[in-house]
Formats: structure tokens, sequence, C-alpha cells
């Protein structure tokens, strides 16, 4: 396993390799050539051997995703890729990552990907916040374009304005479509109805990315990377929080939580204890110590009720306030939360509500179990899965921290006081006039 | 950022149309961004220059506008000053960051300095969590910023 190379991140690892003239020295585009000669068919092939699945956190095998995708002569309207590079998701930077070192091979995926669904158009959605990684893109994209590269494929970056749940795919093509960016209801799925009402293949970037080396290995060659059968290949892990080396780290998958953590990350620093890990976003159960050994795929991780993600991985240390945490995640999706299905509008607003009157001592007992009820109204019953993330988290942190939880009830307060380094947070929401739920007192 | 278009804003939103499919609103969002880049914000007659550019109503390019964060719809500062407050920021003191702009601007996190100069916001993870905390500086990223480095980048933008 140690001797996995660097895949997609390859030749990046000292230095940004921006140039086109340094892409293609790194062997850069001959892998668009083979696929030019190969049949659309036996490229999508080539992706279902591999078993890569979708790196943006909903882990689908991408190779069956681009066979779903009806053949030009057996629809009236154009083909379309998007690429979902709206990376939001807290604690999540690799997609940032491969746009700031690698722009070209983000481009040549994206024209891999095109010719696997024969599609003549691709759309780049980059989240409105990247400057400097649209900057990068549109420079690759431009010296592309300039060298012949596109051939008869249009690329274009459309920039977003700053909204978690354009990350949501449908949600992603409302956005492109010039409108707010608010889910859709599936079905129809995006490979038959996506952009325009048309065919749409939509990846995130890291896979698309990925799709390079998946036919330069081979796909089947590239499946017994990492931890087969279902998590094949390597993995951006996007390490951070309270830990002595935060980074991107490309390792295959079936590392453990613990060797991240420890041996590349050099472990918490300052002579703490580790108290809880965010397990691969905000969106999911947090992992408790206990479950530090657990390899990170997707399996393994399942067995035990987390999931990989979006490859984040965040350290939280003893000093942490539970509550205090519980409570920022969920300021955030109260945030962004987009309106349209209720479960998420309002149950975003009362975990928040629930989670402030705890923080402060404010709550009884009872309110321990109301966060879990609403945390129970909201799962599975959401327009996407925004809701649900939000429940996910609160929810683990509640059943897994219960003590610390009770501790606020039976103290008035936060028995951290002003120990917990999260005290004193602050929100967006907390900023806006019109969110009643906020209650903030001004910073001094 | 680019330098001055001398083009009207019809013609850039004109430009950009082109981009994408006819008869599709795709153009909403980057003639939005043209709009808040030359004006500063999107005041009501900036809305209405965009539909009228793209042959949609004010209405409609309002409601979009409304949705994202991006897009001010009151009157902002010269320069903008972001703090993500999210958590990887937050486990590594992103308050502390926050509090000392509180401190050198002398305004609340959502507000503008009386000057017009800088606007303070709080926002979400802005995807740079392994150099905490993040702060955009008129939206290039400033990485590992410590509340000792506040006093200075106030100063720079004072200056500049």
């Amino acid at each position: 396993m140690a001797e996995t190379p660097t895949l997609v991140l390859a030749g990046a690892e000292e230095a940004p390799l921006r140039s086109l003239a340094a892409y293609r020295e790194a062997g850069g585009y001959l892998q668009l050539e083979r696929a030019r000669a190969m049949t659309p068919q036996a490229v999508t092939q080539e992706l279902i051997d591999s078993n890569l699945r979708g790196r943006g956190g909903a882990f689908f095998p991408t190779g069956r995703k681009a066979s779903f995708i009806p053949s030009p002569d057996k629809v009236a309207r154009p083909i379309y890729v998007a690429v979902n590079a709206d990376e939001s998701e807290p604690g999540t930077f690799k997609d940032r990552e491969i746009m700031l070192r690698v722009p070209h091979r983000l481009i040549e995926g994206c024209l891999i990907a095109a010719h696997a669904v024969q599609s003549k158009r691709v759309y780049i959605y980059i989240r409105g916040e990247y400057l400097a990684e649209y900057e990068s893109v549109q420079a690759a994209l431009d010296e592309a374009r300039e060298a012949g590269i596109l051939g008869d494929v249009e690329i274009v970056i459309h920039r977003g304005a700053g909204a978690y749940i354009c990350g949501e795919e449908t949600a992603l093509l409302e956005s492109l479509e010039g409108k707010r960016g608010q889910p859709r209801s599936k079905p129809p799925f995006p490979a038959i109805s996506g952009v325009y009402s048309s065919p749409t293949l939509i990846n995130n970037v890291e896979t698309i990315t990925t799709m390079p080396k998946v036919l330069e290995l081979g796909g089947e060659e590239y499946a017994k990377l990492g931890a087969p059968p279902d998590s094949t290949g390597t993995r951006i892990f996007c390490l951070s929080g309270n830990v002595a080396r935060p980074g991107a780290y490309e390792l295959p998958h079936g590392v453990t939580v613990r060797h991240l953590i420890e041996e590349i990350g050099g472990g918490v620093p300052g002579g703490r204890t580790l108290k809880a890990v965010m397990m691969g976003g905000s969106s999911f159960p947090v992992m408790t110590p206990e479950d530090l050994d657990t390899p990170l795929d997707a399996t393994s991780l399942g067995r035990k009720g987390y999931f990989i993600g979006s490859g984040v991985v965040t350290v939280i240390d003893d000093r942490a306030c539970m509550v205090q945490f519980a409570l920022r995640a969920g300021q955030f999706y109260m945030h962004e939360s987009c309106g349209k299905c209720t479960p998420c509008r309002v149950g975003t607003r009362w975990l928040v509500q629930l989670l402030r009157a705890i923080e402060r001592g404010e709550a009884s007992e009872r309110d321990l179990e109301l966060v879990l009820d609403v945390c129970d109204r909201m799962i599975g019953k959401c327009l996407c899965v925004l809701g649900d993330s939000d429940a996910m988290i609160v929810a683990s942190c509640v059943t897994k921290f219960r003590d610390e939880f009770r501790a606020h009830v039976e103290h008035g307060g936060c028995p951290f006081g002003h120990d917990s380094q999260l005290d004193g947070l602050y929100a967006p929401v907390d900023q806006h006039a019109h969110a009643p739920a906020a209650e903030a007192e001004a910073l001094v | 950022m680019s330098a001055p278009d001398v083009r009207s804003l019809y013609d850039e939103i004109q430009a950009v149309r082109t981009r994408y499919p006819e008869g599709t609103r795709s153009a909403v969002l980057p003639a939005l961004r043209l709009a808040q880049e030359r004006y500063g914000w999107l005041s009501r007659e900036a809305i209405e220059e965009v539909a009228e550019a793209l042959e949609l109503t004010p209405a409609y390019c309002y409601s979009v506008a409304s949705f994202y964060d991006m897009f001010h719809l009151e009157p902002v500062g010269r320069h903008t000053i972001e703090v993500c407050t999210n958590v990887c920021c937050a486990l590594v003191n992103a308050q502390a960051v926050l509090s000392a702009f509180v401190r050198e601007l002398g305004i609340q996190p959502g507000e503008t300095t009386p000057d017009g100069e800088v606007t303070l916001r709080a926002v979400e993870c802005l995807g740079g969590c392994s150099t905490p905390t993040i702060v955009a500086v008129d939206h290039r990223y400033r990485q590992s910023v410590a509340p000792e480095d506040v006093p200075a980048i106030v100063e720079e933008l004072r200056n500049g």
C-alpha cells in the first residue's frame, strides 16, 4: 500500500504544474489522445472497470453514471458535461488544490469525460469565492484552446456567487441555468434531464481529474489500488483542525484515520488529546477516539456508521465543548438552507435555537430529547441532503457526547467556560438582522 | 482585478451571453457579477440595467441576486474583509481574528466603516482549512492570519 503512487496530484508534489509545457513534459494530454482513439463505450468501460467512485461525497460509481447518458442518436437534445467545482463542504479544500496545482489535468479529464459521453459542451461550475482557482483554470483552458487541444469541444467556466447548496447537483444545474440555486426533486436524474432539460453527466473535480490516470493505468490496474473492491484508488484527504501538520494529502484508500492524523499529520499539538474527528465533512456523524483505527475507505467507515464524504478529517482536541461544535455546525446549515422544503428550512432554525439554549444553560433535559426528535423529523424527509446533513452531525454530537450536553443543563451554563477553543464562536447567521434565531451578542 | 473595461455594461453582458445557448437565462449570474464589479453593489438601478440587457424583468434578476451571498443589495465599502468563522478555522481561534478586526475597525461584522472604506463580514468555510484563519481581503485569500496580523492588514487597506 505504501507503494501507491500519487495520481491526481502527480508531478505537482513540489511545485504547481501550471503551464501546458510543464504538464506535457509530465505526460499530459497523452491519455486524451489515447481516449480519442478509443470508442466512447471503451472509455466508459475503463471507468467502470476502475470502479472509480464520486469524490464529491456521494461515492456513486463514475463509470455507471456515464453509462446512463443516452447516445446522441437516441436524443434530440445536446449532451452536456458539468463539473462540480463548487467545493464548499466545511473542511474540504482538495478541489482547490487540484485547480491551483494541476489545472491542465482537470481540463484533460473534462475532455476525456466529454468523449466518453459524446458531449461537445462542458461547464465547469466554480464556487464564486474561488478567485485564484478560477484564474488558474481559466489560464489553463485558454492555453489548451490556443494549442488546439479542445478540438470541437467547448469548455465554459461558470462562476457561482456564494451558496453552499449549489454543490448539490440539481441546485448546481438550476444555478447554471440562471436561477436561484434550489434543488430539484428527483427523478428525473441529470443523466436524463440535466441542464436545459438535456442529458448531463455531472462529476466532482477530483473525480474528473482522476480520469486521465485511470486510462494511463488501465481500469483493471487502477481497481487494484487502495481498498478494493469498493474504495479503489487514491483520495486527497483534507486534514485540518487541532493537528500539527494540516494539509491535503493524496493517499490510497484504506490508510487508517490514526495513521493520517498521527504519522502524517504529526498528531495533536500542545500535549492535548483527541476528543473527536469531523469525519467526511460537517455533514456526517462525528467520530469518537475508539474508532481511530478504522481504515479510510467507504466500506470500513460505513460499518461503523461513518462516511468518507469529501475526504475531510478535522481533528478536535479535548478542550472543545461539543455543544459549541454542534451549534456552529448547525448555524452553517441554517445559513445555507435554501428554504425550498419545510423540514430543512424550519428544522435547521429549531436546532440552532435549541443548541443555543443548551449552550447558555437555559435548556432542560427534555430539550435534549427534543433536539433528537427534530433531527428525526428531518432525516429522510428533506428534498435534498442538506437537512439530513445538519441532523446527522447534530444528532451524533448529542448521542455520543450526551454527558457533556447534560452537564450544560445541570450546570446552568457551559461547563467549559472560556477553556474551550470554540468559546466566543460567531457565525454569519449572527450578522443578519432578519435571523430571529440568532440572538447574537455584539463582539468586543 | 482586470483592466478597466471601456465597453458599456450592456456590451459586456451581450458578450457573456454568447457563452450560453440562446434562449437560456444562464448569463444572469455573470451579468450580476459584472454589474457589481462596476458599481460596487447591486442597486435597484444596476439590477434594472442588468434586466434590460438580458431582456428579463428586474424582479426576476432581483430574486436571483437575493439568493446568493456574494451579491450585495446594500452599499458596501471600497474594500471587503471576510473572515472565515466555520469550524476548522474556529478550532484554531478564528474568533480572536474576527474580534481583532472588530476592535481595529470599530464596527461589528456585517457593517461598513463610517468613511465607507471597509466592510467587515463573517463568512462560512472558504476552503482554506489547512492554513487557518483564512481571511479574504478584496477576495484574495490571506492564509494563517493571526490576531496580531490584523492591524497591518487594516493599515494596508486604509493606505491602498
